[in-house]
Parts: structure tokens; C-alpha cells; sequence
């Protein structure tokens, strides 16, 4: 028996039709049917709450972590505002926002909570929270995806949170709001014509669901940068849903998988997937990326101007510059 | 009726810290001060257009990002709070503003007939995106004026810089048409950064200004660049620059925002006007004038 903190990993999409549309499109139906699923299995999970990674809430000043205890608001997508008003009343679990913001610190990030009335959640986070989560039956956390942080930030970001837990005594189930190819239709369709937007993301979408049916979560986790080069709208550095999700659970491939749904979304491939500890492994692949334990900063790829360097200063080994003695 | 009117055209950047060090009523956060040379712009800014008779605001703003089609502002009036997802501890506004719908509609029905994906907006509890606030709150602070907020679809993320220059192209020219056919006199704000990476972190003193300073030289010189041909009447080379600009500058014009005003103007050979220009959190921001009307430009 594991005792591990992570007690399930789900990857949720976040665009609302599900929610406000499902009456439209078989495929949209069939979502809802799944988040219903996947809200009894997070019930019966025995975690204490949901802790979220948003890829549809871009930060800049490192990540930000929800802490407000209830946000309460009306929310409306601003691309499709036409589906109609969100409103949502949530239950944040405010002690363990500022826990897991001060195990970030700890680790080197740059974090910080938000609480604030009116702090616009993001569409995903409130599309999965109503689904997984109608009655606020846990509470839940979200966190940020900073539109600049690459993969060692994101696996830091994620191992703070596993410091978190333990330091806490809780048990959480960990979500990723996120598609996996995310290209929308660049026209207004019949929902009833909704289909996945190239056969280039479908072929990728298949594999991306036949890894993580088998539980092979850090070999999806290793191809991210191939995938985000491939089936992404290169919209943020990298894709780096996976990476967080290897990085909470474990990097490894000793899970099973559930597809609990996979149809298209106005174009993107939405799919309701859950991965659970095993055993065994399907495969144990060799894998080309390090496990950071600590963040140490961006390499100064753009080198900022001197005075930049000394403040921002990566502390990471450079070498000579050209004509310089080694 | 009389053909309508480009008054003036502004690239009117909207960093939320400007606001913030202004300690406006409307914005809950108080600050000591910061950011003066662009506030000072944005005041020499208001000065010029003190001077100038217009209806309407008609603002294009990076912070409402469709990735299908380009929106319009379609609801006579909106009044929320808006917190920027950024930057919450600097911007917490109440808001209470005016939306010219006719204009809108207008707009929305020439782009539409020009071959572009459009779509009006007509949800009353949309809460307005935080760069429309901003740049709005900067140029006109009585908020008198109507306002019409365009989206800016994402076009340089989903295919290329020179694609979205393809569409903002047309998106100009179909504003240009769509207020000469409306009658009215029109202010058009671009609501742009120009070179855009941030720091990622931020001096537990959000107005200290020692920390303050742009993010990499080279930006700076991109920056440069980019006001010298403003300045000196060139826009036309300005715009053919702009996916060059938007790759190595990570610059905002990958919104569309100047692209779409400097086309709607149809390309002024006059000097523009440099209110200001300075840095927000590593950022370049420049508040320009057009005075479209003053020079004489047709629209």
C-alpha cells in the first residue's frame, strides 16, 4: 500500500461546452457523463481535496495559488460567451494554499496566493470544479501555469506540492485542466459537425490516450515537448500538464489508466482520463529529462543587462564566452 | 448624414501599475507613486485630445484573446469589478461604462462582409477584459466617451505573425469604411505594450522604481527602432516590420492592436506624436498620438 499523498490523478478538460451545451452534441453529452463518473470515483478516492493545475489560468510573476476560502462570482468565457453565465460558489481549502505556497518557496519558486474578491478563475478551473465537484463536496486548490516557466519549474512546482501534503497529513486527488491537442475550429460551426481539428491531432491525441490507458504517465511526460511541437498552438513555452502530473504522482510509469472519455471540442481533443497506482508496469522506458529537486531560476538565455544579471543571476555554471580562456 | 471621421489614432498601452500610481477612486489598491514619465504621457495624452471633438472610443485590446474570430462589444452598458489575473495586487477597478452598439454593430457588419470571422457580444454579465479598462481609464479618466472594444484573435499564436498582419490588414480597412459610413468622429486606441517580457518576479514594493528598467537591451533597441519610423512618419515600413519586431521583441503588436489602427489610418506619412515612453516590469511602453484630424489625414 502506498503512502503516498497523491491517491489519484485525473486530466480534465476546461472548455465549457460540457457544461453549458451538452444538449447540443452527442460527444459534448458524453464528457458530462464522464466528469460524473470521475466525480463518484474522487468521492469514494478518501482524499481530503482537489488540488488543480490549471493550463487555462496564464500567470506571469511566478505561479499563483487560489486561497480566497469561497470565490463567488458569475463567470462568462470570453470566447464563448454565447453559451451563457457560470455562477459558482467554491470551497478553497485556504490553509493548504498558503502551505504549499511556502513549500514552494522552499524550493525556490517564486509564488503567491491570491485572494481577492472578484479574481477572475479561469474558465477551465470553474468548468471542472462544477462538473467533478458540484456540491463542493472537498475542497479544492488551484494553482497557476506561468506563461515562461519550461519543464524544471513545473516538476519543482509539482514536487512543492507533494512537501505540502506530507507536511499536512492530507490526501489528494490531482487534476490538470487541460485538452490535449488544443487547436480550435477557425470558424463558427454546427455542434452537431464538431470533429477533432486535423487528423494530424487525432493520430496524436490516439497515442497520447494509449500511453496513459497503459499507465505509462512519464513516458507521456517525456514526449511533451514533441507533443507541444506537434498537436499544440504554441500559445505558452511548452506543454507542461504532464510534466506537473508526473511530478505530483511520481515519475514513473507504475500506474493504470482510465479513459473515461475522449470526443472532440470544438476542435481539440477533450479527454477525461484517470490514472491510478500500480503494481506493475505496462513498460519501464528509459527517460532523457532530470528530476530537479530545487528551482535555481531561468538560464539566461536572453542575457539581460548587467545590473539584470547580478538580481536575477540563475546561480547555474556558464561557460567562457567567446575568446575566453576555460 | 456626414461621413465619419479617424480623429486621431493612439498606441495606448495599458500596463495596470499606471492606474495603480494614480490612485484612482475607482481602483481599490493605493500606491506611493511610480511609473511618472508614461503617467505624464498619458497626461499630455488627454491634453491633445482635450483639444479635439470626438463621439467615440474604439479601442482593440491584447487581453480579450478569441481564438475564434474577432469579437465586438455588443451591451449598452457594463458595471463590475474587474481584478487583473496578473497583477491583483496592483488592480482592482469598478468599473461603470458606456457601449456605442450602433458603432459596434457597424464595425462588426463591414469586417463581416470583408470575409472576417466575427461575432458581437451580447452577454450582459461578461466582465470586460482589464486592458480595455486600462487604456480606456488612462486616455479618458471622466469616462464619458462610449466606447467600442474590439478582440484580438489570436491569429499570430495559431498560424503566424504575417497572417495576423494579413487580417488586421482588413480589419483596418473595414474600421476606416465602417465609421466613415457611421457619421461620426472616432478616437481609435491601440492598447499594446511594444517589447513584452516581463520579470517574473516582482520588489515587495510594487512603485519601487530602482527596480525598474527594461528587461534586455536588445528589446530596448527593438523599441527604439520602432518610435524612430513613428516618428518620423514611416509607418508604412513600421508595419512591414512588425512580425520581425513581434518574434525578437516577444512584442505585443502580436495581438494585431497597431497593425489594425496604423491600417485604419491608412498609413500616415505625418510624424506621430511621443508622449512617453518607459518600462512596466521589464516591458516597453510608448503612448503615441496620431492627430489624424490636425494633419489633415483622410478617413
Amino acid at each position: 500500500m502506498s503512502d503516498h499523498p497523491i491517491v489519484g490523478g485525473y486530466l480534465l478538460p476546461g472548455l465549457p461546452h460540457p457544461l453549458l451545451a451538452s444538449d447540443q452534441n452527442e460527444g459534448w453529452s458524453r464528457l458530462r457523463r464522464a466528469f460524473d463518473q470521475v466525480r463518484e470515483d474522487i468521492r469514494q478516492s478518501g482524499a481530503d481535496l482537489i488540488l488543480m493545475y490549471s493550463t487555462m489560468w496564464p500567470s506571469v510573476i511566478g505561479h499563483q495559488i487560489q486561497a480566497d476560502p469561497e470565490p463567488t462570482w458569475t463567470h462568462v468565457d470570453e470566447l464563448f460567451h454565447d453559451l451563457g453565465s457560470i455562477p459558482y460558489k467554491f470551497r478553497i481549502d485556504s490553509d493548504f494554499a498558503h502551505a504549499f505556497n511556502d513549500a514552494c518557496h522552499a524550493r525556490g519558486l517564486a509564488t503567491r496566493t491570491v485572494s481577492y474578491k472578484g479574481f477572475p478563475i479561469d474558465t477551465g478551473s470553474v468548468v471542472c470544479l462544477k462538473l467533478a465537484n458540484p456540491d463542493n463536496f472537498l475542497p479544492a486548490v488551484i494553482c497557476s501555469s506561468n506563461v515562461y516557466a519550461d519543464r524544471a519549474e513545473t516538476v519543482v512546482l509539482g514536487k512543492a506540492a507533494v512537501d505540502a501534503l506530507r507536511e499536512s497529513g492530507k490526501k489528494a486527488v490531482a487534476v490538470v485542466v487541460g485538452t490535449l491537442s488544443n487547436r480550435l475550429h477557425q470558424t463558427w460551426i454546427d455542434p452537431k459537425d464538431d470533429c477533432i481539428h486535423s487528423l494530424k491531432d487525432q493520430e496524436w491525441n490516439q497515442k497520447i490516450l494509449e500511453f496513459l490507458e497503459a499507465g505509462r504517465l512519464e513516458d507521456v511526460a517525456q514526449l511533451s515537448r514533441q507533443i507541444h511541437a506537434e498537436a499544440r498552438v504554441h500559445k505558452v513555452v511548452n506543454l507542461k500538464s504532464f510534466w506537473w502530473l508526473s511530478a505530483v504522482m511520481g515519475a514513473h510509469n507504475l500506474y493504470k489508466g482510465k479513459i473515461y472519455g475522449y470526443e472532440a471540442v470544438y476542435g481539440t481533443g477533450s479527454a477525461v482520463i484517470g490514472l491510478q497506482r500500480a503494481a506493475t508496469a505496462a513498460q519501464d522506458l528509459e527517460f532523457d529529462e532530470e528530476s530537479p529537486e530545487q528551482y535555481r531560476g531561468d538560464r539566461n538565455v536572453l542575457a539581460p543587462s548587467l545590473e539584470a544579471r547580478v538580481e536575477f543571476d540563475s546561480g547555474l555554471p556558464i561557460g567562457p564566452g567567446m575568446g575566453e580562456e576555460d | 448624414m456626414a461621413k465619419g471621421t479617424i480623429v486621431a489614432g493612439v498606441l495606448a498601452p495599458h500596463p495596470p501599475h499606471l492606474v495603480y500610481a494614480e490612485n484612482p477612486p475607482q481602483n481599490e489598491p493605493r500606491a506611493e507613486c511610480g511609473w511618472e514619465t508614461l503617467r505624464w504621457g498619458y497626461e499630455r495624452l488627454r491634453r491633445s485630445l482635450a483639444e479635439i471633438d470626438y463621439d467615440s472610443l474604439v479601442i482593440f485590446s491584447p487581453h480579450w484573446q478569441t481564438y475564434v474570430g474577432t469579437h465586438f462589444l455588443g451591451v449598452p452598458s457594463f458595471q463590475s469589478l474587474s481584478v487583473d489575473p496578473i497583477f491583483p495586487n496592483l488592480f482592482r477597478y469598478h468599473y461603470d461604462l458606456k457601449v456605442d452598439v450602433a458603432l459596434a454593430e457597424t464595425l462588426e457588419q463591414h469586417a463581416r462582409e470583408a470575409g472576417m470571422v466575427t461575432k458581437m457580444m451580447r452577454n450582459p454579465d461578461f466582465r470586460v477584459d482589464y486592458g480595455t479598462i486600462v487604456s480606456c481609464h488612462l486616455t479618458r479618466p471622466e469616462w464619458d466617451k462610449p466606447i467600442v472594444s474590439i478582440s484580438s484573435h489570436r491569429a499570430t499564436q495559431y498560424f503566424s505573425a504575417d497572417v495576423m498582419q494579413g487580417n488586421m490588414l482588413k480589419l483596418g480597412r473595414a474600421t476606416r469604411a465602417a465609421i466613415e459610413a457611421s457619421g461620426k468622429r472616432v478616437v481609435l486606441l491601440a492598447s499594446n505594450s511594444l517589447s513584452h517580457r516581463h520579470f517574473t518576479s516582482e520588489a515587495d514594493v510594487p512603485e519601487d522604481m530602482s527596480r525598474e528598467h527594461i528587461y534586455h537591451h536588445g528589446q530596448y533597441l527593438w523599441d527604439m527602432k520602432v518610435i524612430e519610423l513613428m516618428r518620423e512618419g514611416r509607418s508604412r515600413e513600421l508595419v512591414e516590420l512588425i512580425p520581425d519586431f513581434t518574434e525578437q521583441a516577444i512584442a505585443e503588436t502580436d495581438s494585431g492592436a497597431l497593425t489594425w489602427m496604423l491600417s485604419a489610418l491608412d498609413f500616415p506619412n505625418y510624424p506621430a506624436e511621443v508622449h512617453g515612453y518607459g518600462t512596466v516590469i521589464g516591458t516597453g511602453n510608448a503612448i503615441v498620438e496620431w492627430p489624424h484630424y490636425r494633419a489633415g489625414g483622410a478617413a
